[in-house]
C-alpha cells in the first residue's frame, strides 16, 4: 500500500482545476445569451476564492516550504507572493475585458474559462519543484494563451498573432525540453533539491549541465519576451484583442519571471558565476531594445510591447545581481509593473471613437479636453512607467539598481540608467500628445464601470502606494528569503 | 527457445518487407496498409522482448490513431502522389545520407551496450525489475502515485487543447436543418398528405 500524496499545499490549484470544469458545465447549460456574463462573473469569483486559498495555505508556511505531490510541488512564501500577483493580474484582465469582449463579438463563455486554465498553469509554474512539473505548467499556460490570442477568429490579425505565438512558442518549448534533458543527463535528477545536491557533490561542473542551463534560460527568456528572444512580442501584442494583450503583459510575464528566478536561484544558485553573464547580456539587450525600438512606434499596443521588453530588462538586472537583495528587487519591480501595466491597458481599452477601437498614439491628441480623468490617470501612469520620483515606478527601478550596484555590476547599472532616460522620451511624448496637441474626435463617454474602476484604482495606487511601499517590500523580502533559505 | 527464434525472424522479416513495400508501392492506400502491417509486426517484436506495454501502445496509438489518420488524409485530400514522387531520384542521396547516419547511431548504441558492460548500470530505473512486476504494472504503480501530479497536469493540457480546438473552429451556422424527432413523429398524415385525383394521360 502506498501512502496518499500530500494534497493540502496544492489546494488552490485543485480548486481552480475543479472550478474550471464546473464553469464549462455552467456555460453549456445556461441560456446561450447569458452564458458569457454568468461564466465571466463566476470565473472572477473563483479566481478570488483561489487567492483566499493561497493566503490560507500560505499562512502556514512559516515553518519552511511545504512540499506536496511527492515533492513535485512546493509552496513557500515566494510562491504565495507570485501567486497573489498572478491572480490580481488575471482578475483585473477579466474585469477589463467585459465590455470589449461583448462589443467585438467574442462573447463566448470559453474566454473566461481559458483565462482560468492559463492562470492555473501559471500557479503550477510558480510552485514547480521539478523540471517536469515546470514543463507541464508552462505548457498549460502557453496552450491557453495561444488560443485566447486568436480568439477573435474572424479577424486576420488576431488569428495571425495566435499562429505566430504558437509556432514560436512551440520552438521555445523545444528549447526548454532540450535544456531540461541535458540537465537531467548531467545531474541525474529532475527535482530541484536533488539537482542542488548533485551540483554540490561534483567537484567540477560538467559542461553539458551549463549548456542545459543556457537552453533553459533561452526558453524562459522567450516566455518573458526578453531580447534577443522578443521577436514575437510586438506582433502578438498588436494583433491579439486588446484585453488579451492586457492579460499577456501582466500575468504570464510574472509567472515566467518567477519561474526564471526559482530555477536560476534554487537548483542552479551555486552556479551564478556561470550564468550571470548570460542574464547580464539578455538584460542589456532588452533595455536597449525597449528604449530605442519603441521611439518609432505609432501604435500604442506595439509601444507597450517594446516598453514591456524594456521593463523585463530592468527586472533581469535584479536577477543578474542575485542574492536576497536582487531577488527582492525583482519581486518589488514585478509587483509595481503589474499595477502600472493594468492601468495603462485599462486606459487603452477606453480608447473608443464612435464605437470602434482606435490604437494610434495620435488618436490620443487633446484627450485632456474631452476626458480629463482618463488623461490624468494616463499622465500619472506614464510618469510611473518612466520612473519619475513621486510615483511607484521610481521605487521599482530604485530597488533593482540598488541590487545591481550592491553586486558591483556597474556597467549594467549605467546602461540601465541611460536607457531609462531614453525611454522617458516616448512616455513623455504620450503626455505631450494628450495635453498639448490639437483635440481630435472625442472618445466615447460611456465606459463600463468595471473598466473605469480598474483604471482609476491603478492610477491612484501608482501615486498613493509610494509612501506605503512597505506593503509590497516587506512580503517581497520574506519571499526572497524563503527561496534562498537552504 | 526455437519457437521464440522462429517468431522473431518471422516478425522481423515481415516488418522489413513491409517497410520496403511502404515506399515502393504505387498506390498510397496500399502504402498505409503496409505501414499498419509493419506496426503490428513491430508490436510482435516488442512482445517477444517482454515489453508488452509498448506493444499495446504501438497498436493503440500508431495503428488506431496515426495510421488511420494517414489513411483519412490519403483518401480525403486530393494529393497528387505521382507529382510528389517526381523528385525521388534527386532527393535519394540526402535520404540515403540520413538513413546512414541513423544506422550509425543505432550501431553505436548497440556497440556501447556490448563493449561497455558498465553502461547498463547507468540506466537506473524508478520501476522494479521485470522479474518482479510486468511493464504495465510497474508503470501503473508510479504513474498513479508518484507522478499523479504530472498525470493530472497533462490531462489539463489535453483538456485545454480540446476546448481550444472547439472554440476556434466550431461555428453555429444559420439555416441548417436539423432532425427534430418529436416533431417528425407527431406529424399527422391527414394534415400533410393530400390525395389528388389525376386524370389519365393529362399529368398533374
Amino acid at each position: 500500500m502506498t501512502e496518499l500524496p500530500n494534497f493540502q499545499p496544492a489546494t488552490p490549484e485543485i480548486f481552480l482545476a475543479a472550478a474550471s470544469m464546473v464553469l464549462m458545465m455552467v456555460g453549456v447549460f445556461v441560456k446561450p445569451k447569458q452564458a458569457y456574463r454568468t461564466v465571466n462573473t463566476l470565473a472572477i469569483l473563483s479566481l478570488l476564492a483561489a487567492a483566499v486559498l493561497v493566503i490560507m495555505v500560505g499562512g502556514s508556511t512559516e515553518a519552511g516550504p511545504q512540499l506536496a505531490m511527492f515533492d513535485l510541488f512546493i509552496m513557500d512564501d515566494f510562491a504565495v507572493f507570485v501567486k497573489i500577483l498572478i491572480l490580481i493580474g488575471s482578475v483585473a484582465a477579466l474585469i477589463m475585458s467585459q465590455g470589449y469582449v461583448q462589443r467585438e463579438g467574442m462573447a463566448r463563455f470559453e474566454f473566461p474559462i481559458l483565462i482560468v486554465f492559463a492562470t492555473l498553469g501559471m500557479l503550477m509554474m510558480a510552485s514547480a519543484n521539478d523540471l517536469m512539473a515546470l514543463y507541464i505548467g508552462v505548457e498549460l499556460q502557453s496552450l491557453s494563451l495561444y488560443v485566447v490570442a486568436s480568439f477573435q477568429r474572424d479577424s486576420l490579425r488576431s488569428t495571425e498573432s495566435g499562429l505566430k505565438y504558437f509556432v514560436l512558442g512551440a520552438l521555445s518549448s523545444g528549447l526548454l525540453l532540450y535544456g531540461a534533458s541535458l540537465v537531467y543527463g548531467f545531474s541525474g535528477a529532475t527535482q530541484f533539491d536533488l539537482i542542488v545536491q548533485s551540483i554540490a557533490s561534483s567537484e567540477e561542473t560538467p559542461l553539458g549541465l551549463i549548456v542545459g542551463i543556457v537552453f533553459i534560460i533561452a526558453a524562459l527568456a522567450f516566455k518573458v519576451s526578453a531580447a534577443p528572444f522578443h521577436m514575437w512580442t510586438p506582433d502578438v501584442y498588436e494583433g491579439a484583442p486588446t484585453p488579451v494583450t492586457a492579460f499577456f503583459s501582466v500575468a504570464p510575464k510574472v509567472a515566467a519571471m518567477a519561474l526564471l528566478l526559482r530555477v536560476m536561484l534554487d537548483p542552479f544558485g551555486e552556479l551564478i558565476i556561470e550564468w550571470r553573464q548570460v542574464i547580464v547580456l539578455v538584460s542589456i539587450l532588452s533595455m536597449l531594445l525597449g528604449a530605442f525600438a519603441a521611439i518609432a512606434q505609432t501604435n500604442i499596443k506595439r509601444l507597450m510591447a517594446y516598453s514591456s521588453i524594456g521593463h523585463i530588462g530592468y527586472a533581469l538586472m535584479g536577477l543578474a545581481a542575485g542574492g536576497e537583495i536582487g531577488l527582492k528587487g525583482v519581486l518589488v519591480y514585478l509587483a509595481i509593473y503589474v499595477v502600472m501595466n493594468i492601468g495603462v491597458f485599462a486606459c487603452i481599452l477606453t480608447m473608443k471613437v464612435q464605437d470602434r477601437m482606435v490604437e494610434g498614439i495620435e488618436d490620443l491628441a487633446g484627450l485632456n479636453s474631452h476626458a480629463p480623468i482618463t488623461a490624468l490617470v494616463l499622465l500619472v501612469l506614464m510618469f510611473s512607467m518612466a520612473g519619475i520620483p513621486p510615483t511607484i515606478g521610481f521605487f521599482g527601478k530604485y530597488y533593482v539598481f540598488a541590487a545591481a550596484l550592491d553586486a558591483e555590476l556597474y556597467a549594467l547599472a549605467i546602461i540601465g540608467a541611460v536607457t531609462s532616460v531614453v525611454s522617458a522620451f516616448y512616455y513623455l511624448r504620450i503626455i505631450k500628445v494628450m495635453y498639448f496637441d490639437e483635440p481630435k474626435e472625442a472618445f466615447d463617454k460611456r465606459q463600463p464601470a468595471g473598466l473605469r474602476g480598474v483604471m482609476v484604482t491603478s492610477g491612484f495606487l501608482s501615486v498613493a502606494l509610494a509612501p506605503f511601499l512597505s506593503v509590497i517590500v516587506t512580503p517581497a523580502g520574506i519571499a526572497a528569503a524563503s527561496i534562498l533559505a537552504p | 527457445m526455437i519457437v521464440e527464434a522462429l517468431a522473431f525472424y518471422l516478425f522481423a522479416a515481415v516488418a522489413v518487407a513491409c517497410g520496403v513495400m511502404v515506399i515502393t508501392s504505387k498506390n498510397p492506400v496500399h502504402s498505409v496498409l503496409f505501414l499498419i502491417l509493419a506496426f503490428f509486426n513491430a508490436a510482435g517484436l516488442f512482445v517477444i522482448q517482454g515489453a508488452e506495454f509498448l506493444a499495446m501502445i504501438l497498436v493503440i496509438v500508431y495503428v488506431g490513431a496515426v495510421a488511420v489518420l494517414f489513411l483519412f488524409v490519403v483518401m480525403m485530400l486530393d494529393v497528387n502522389f505521382a507529382e510528389l514522387r517526381e523528385g525521388f531520384a534527386k532527393y535519394l542521396p540526402i535520404g540515403a545520407a540520413i538513413g546512414i547516419v541513423l544506422l550509425a547511431e543505432l550501431v553505436l548504441i548497440g556497440a556501447g551496450w556490448v563493449f561497455g558492460p558498465d553502461v547498463a548500470g547507468v540506466a537506473a530505473s524508478p520501476t522494479p525489475a521485470l522479474s518482479e512486476a510486468t511493464n504495465t504494472e510497474a508503470i501503473g504503480r508510479i504513474l498513479y502515485t508518484k507522478y499523479v501530479y504530472l498525470f493530472q497536469g497533462a490531462g489539463m493540457v489535453l483538456l485545454v487543447a480540446m476546448v481550444g480546438a472547439i472554440v476556434l473552429t466550431l461555428r453555429q451556422r444559420s439555416g441548417v436543418k436539423r432532425q427534430n424527432i418529436a416533431a417528425q413523429v407527431a406529424r399527422d398524415a391527414k394534415a400533410e398528405v393530400t390525395v389528388v385525383k389525376v386524370p389519365t394521360g393529362s399529368g398533374v
